[in-house]
């Protein structure tokens, strides 16, 4: 008897199996609500994006003069075309705009540097970094060094503003916070409640409190012929509040560090000061390198909050392009603007945050 | 014996390598640095005062303000009736707590039962004295003539109207974020995720802006306002609710709607109770629903309707009657609760997530329904994992309230700000800011820490 094979026609799987239909099937329609689910969810879109594609996108005029968006319904990004520079730094003089051009782009030469990893051990790299901040100051500060004419505080705004006051917070915060968070874990009755005061003070007010306390009180601290401007008692204000908080994070790496260490660092003999710089600090530290970034996205968002002591930072600066009166009521496009600024920032350090912690696995 | 004698004796040490004495320097040092510091503070500030020609104290306080106030609402007046109110209020709590107390714990004895009886007892006075109490409250509300002190009571209790409805809000809308972000819908998944990360990474005071000046200011004008069922206006002036408006014997209604949502809460736990010690169930679903209804309703047919609705009306130029709600508040309301929301849905997500999958297996494997595994096993662990971090964005809504002041909210910092400009009593302002957000941050942490230790796993 002869038996029939059904030679191998190299038959797909039914396609309701495998590929989008079925990835469909799986994920939007599988039972009977998801379905509804869906549809809803994808009127609701429908109905959010099209109105905003329509305002931003195909009615949207483009140029740089205020008379392309007369009688259109749009978004003007006219308005952006023109204004930017004014966004990025401020009342910053403009024939001057070239210096902080160039010390943001220092400070994107010295970043993709850092990216290469053979780059990254290099001495002159680290130096670089250390004294950056000094020769950026400089730069944008200016003052009769190397002929730069001088720039006061006070012409400074925009994107630049919100930048510097999160940076140099933070370069200030840092070792304040370490200070205080040593203090808290520390034996000694009165460094320790010192400490605990401090942090405690400080996380139980609104900042907003802190920078008109800054802004207001601190002057009446000091003697009636020193003078701060009002970015300097911006500083102050973020700084303090700033120390409490990171201070918290802090002592989470210290706690978190297993009692050995602090053991066997003492069973080499090493000081206070020997134990907490070579052994304690550099594994607490990396520990809490992730939720120190969450810190600094904190101080870059709540920098914002320096628009109501009457600084112009990135968000201030939105009100005082559109009350130019050749741009007047601009207001959605500049928010549009800031806001995507404000989010790129963010988002992005976020997402190195959680780079940073998987590198690390924790 | 050759060892310990060929030993050199021990070198004294010096006192100052002695860490403890170290240690008391090292204080000492810090302590009269600070007072030092402190000292100098204090010197340049009376200083700086006189040359400016500002008095110190807070006499100023009962100065009259004579500053408008955009929202007020009615400030108890301390008298002997807001006393005889409060303690009868706390009385109820007290009561109910001993009440409850009694049919938590699992076995039933001689103490328990007096608890219950005394509980009772308690509550059931208490509730009398507290209806009878609610007609001495008498409250004032502030004008232009008022003082300094009622302004920033006034403001005060704006904060906390924020602050109380911020938390609320914000937990609801994050629970439905995070329940969103869970669902194996992949489109709504998704656009939860994106929620999420557009709304927490834009500073909040920009989600305050993007709702007051591009939401609610540019909602149509009076004439062209947009209405729901024509009782709800909304407009560039804010939006109008129906008001209700209260009867005589309101209180006497809403007692008896407490005393009976109690009373079903009581025959509940009893039978749960007895479930647990007998295991018979107790038919519940009649003399509940009895309770239910048949109180309240006994009360209307004595008091006749506790209040009616006041609809806002379109006369002249603007709406009459009904009840305001300023663009000021909607916007702080509104931007507070977007930005808190998407922190609290990563909170919430990430307290379900960290509940192990084996315990929803373990769920079905005892043929528990869906909801029955996510309410008796899955949330009560997560709670564990959610309350601390969730507690720390109460004390940030609490917080962020203060940027009220940048739009034009009266509360407590935008009222003190004011005050602070007329009289330039600028230390004794801030030093009352920062007491009262101190306060408020205390009470909310000895709240969440009390539930937290409550719902914590008890390791025996």
């Amino acid at each position: 008897m002869k038996t029939t094979v059904q030679p191998y026609r190299g038959d797909r799987p039914p396609i309701f199996k495998t590929g989008a239909l079925n990835w469909m099937k799986n994920n939007l329609f599988s039972p009977w609500y998801n379905a509804v689910l869906t549809v809803v969810t994808g009127a609701l879109l429908y109905i959010l994006v099209t109105p905003l594609w329509r305002w931003g996108v195909t009615n949207a005029c483009f140029g740089t003069t205020p008379d392309v968006c007369k009688d259109n319904h749009g978004a003007c990004w006219a308005f952006i075309q023109d204004m930017w520079p004014v966004f990025m730094v401020g009342t910053y003089p403009s024939d001057q705009r070239w210096r902080v051009a160039l010390a943001a782009g220092l400070v994107a030469v010295l970043i993709i540097a850092t990216l290469f990893r053979a780059l990254r051990k290099q001495r002159v790299l680290h130096l670089c970094w250390v004294l950056s901040p000094i020769v950026i100051f400089i730069l944008v500060r200016g003052g009769e060094v190397f002929h730069l004419s001088h720039v006061p505080s006070t012409q400074w705004g925009g994107l630049m503003l919100t930048v510097f006051l999160s940076l140099v917070s933070m370069i200030f915060a840092f070792p304040l916070s370490v200070l205080l968070a040593l203090g808290r874990q520390s034996d000694m009755p009165v460094i320790r409640s010192v400490s605990v005061a401090y942090i405690e003070l400080v996380r139980g007010v609104p900042l907003i409190s802190i920078l008109f306390m800054a802004s207001v009180v601190l002057p009446l601290f000091f003697p009636p012929e020193m003078e701060f401007s009002k970015i300097m008692r911006a500083v102050v204000g973020i700084t303090l509040f700033f120390a409490a908080y990171l201070a918290e994070n802090i002592r989470g790496g210290l706690q978190g560090l297993s009692q050995g260490q602090y053991e066997a660092a003492d069973a080499l003999g090493l000081g206070y000061w020997k134990k907490t710089g070579f052994i304690i600090l550099p594994q607490a530290l990396r520990i809490v390198l992730p939720p120190m970034v969450n810190n600094f996205i904190g101080i870059l968002k709540d920098t914002s909050l320096v628009g109501i002591i009457g600084l112009i930072d990135l968000l201030q600066v939105a009100f005082a392009a559109t009350s130019n009166p050749k741009w007047l009521g601009k207001i959605e496009e500049a928010y549009l603007f800031v806001a995507l600024f404000y989010w790129i920032m963010c988002y992005s350090l976020s997402k190195f945050s959680r780079i940073l912690e998987e590198r690390y696995q924790l | 014996m050759t060892d310990s004698a060929s030993m050199p004796a021990p070198e004294k040490i010096p006192f100052w390598r002695n860490p403890t004495i170290r240690a008391y320097g090292f204080q000492a040092v810090m302590l009269v640095g600070l007072v030092l510091l402190a000292l100098v503070i204090y010197r340049n500030t009376l200083a700086n005062l006189t040359l400016r020609g500002i008095n110190t104290g807070f006499a100023f306080l009962s100065n009259e303000a004579g500053f408008g106030i955009g929202e007020t609402s009615a400030i108890p007046m301390i008298n002997p009736g807001f006393f005889y109110f409060l303690f009868s209020t706390l009385g109820v709590a007290l009561g109910l707590f001993l009440l409850f107390r009694y049919l938590i714990q699992a076995e039933g004895n001689g103490k328990n039962r007096f608890m219950l009886a005394a509980g009772g007892v308690l509550f059931i006075g208490s509730l009398g004295c507290f209806y009878t109490s609610i007609s001495l409250v008498e409250t004032y509300t502030y004008t232009h003539a008022a003082t300094y002190v009622t302004a920033l009571v006034t403001g005060l209790i704006n904060t906390l109207k924020v602050a109380v409805l911020g938390c609320v809000l914000s937990t609801i809308l994050g629970l439905f974020i995070a329940l969103a972000r869970l669902s194996p819908n992949w489109l709504l998944k998704k656009l939860a995720h994106a929620y999420i990360e557009i709304n927490r990474n834009i500073p909040v005071l920009m989600h305050l802006f993007f709702w007051y000046f591009i939401v609610f200011q540019r909602l149509p004008g009076v004439r062209q306002s947009a209405s729901l069922f024509d009782t709800v206006f909304f407009n560039n002036r804010g939006v109008y609710l129906p008001r209700p408006v209260f009867q005589e014997n309101f209180a006497l209604f809403f007692v008896a709607i407490f005393l009976s949502l109690v009373i079903v809460l009581f025959l509940w736990l009893h039978g749960r109770k007895r479930q647990g010690l007998t295991g018979k169930k107790t038919p519940l679903m009649v003399p509940c629903l009895g309770v239910m209804i048949g109180l309240p309703a006994l009360v209307y047919l004595f008091t006749g309707t506790p209040f009616h609705f006041d609809y806002p009306v379109l006369k002249g130029f603007n709406f009459k009657g009904g009840m305001t709600l300023t663009p000021e508040f909607m916007a702080l309301v509104t931007g507070l609760t977007v930005y808190v929301s998407a922190f609290n849905a990563e909170i919430i997500r990430s307290g379900i997530e960290s509940v192990s999958k084996g315990q929803t297996e373990a769920g079905r494997a005892l043929s528990m329904s869906e909801g029955r595994i996510m309410r008796k096993v899955v949330l009560p662990q997560a709670l564990r994992v959610i309350i601390p971090p969730m507690t720390s964005e109460y004390l940030a809504i609490a917080k962020n309230s203060s940027l009220a002041v940048a739009i034009g909210y009266p509360d407590l910092v935008s009222i003190g700000g004011t005050i602070l400009n007329q009289t330039g009593q600028s230390i004794e302002v801030i030093g009352i800011w920062m007491t009262v957000y101190l306060i408020i941050s205390l009470l909310i942490s000895i709240g969440m820490n009390w539930y937290n230790a409550k719902i914590r796993l008890i390791q025996r």
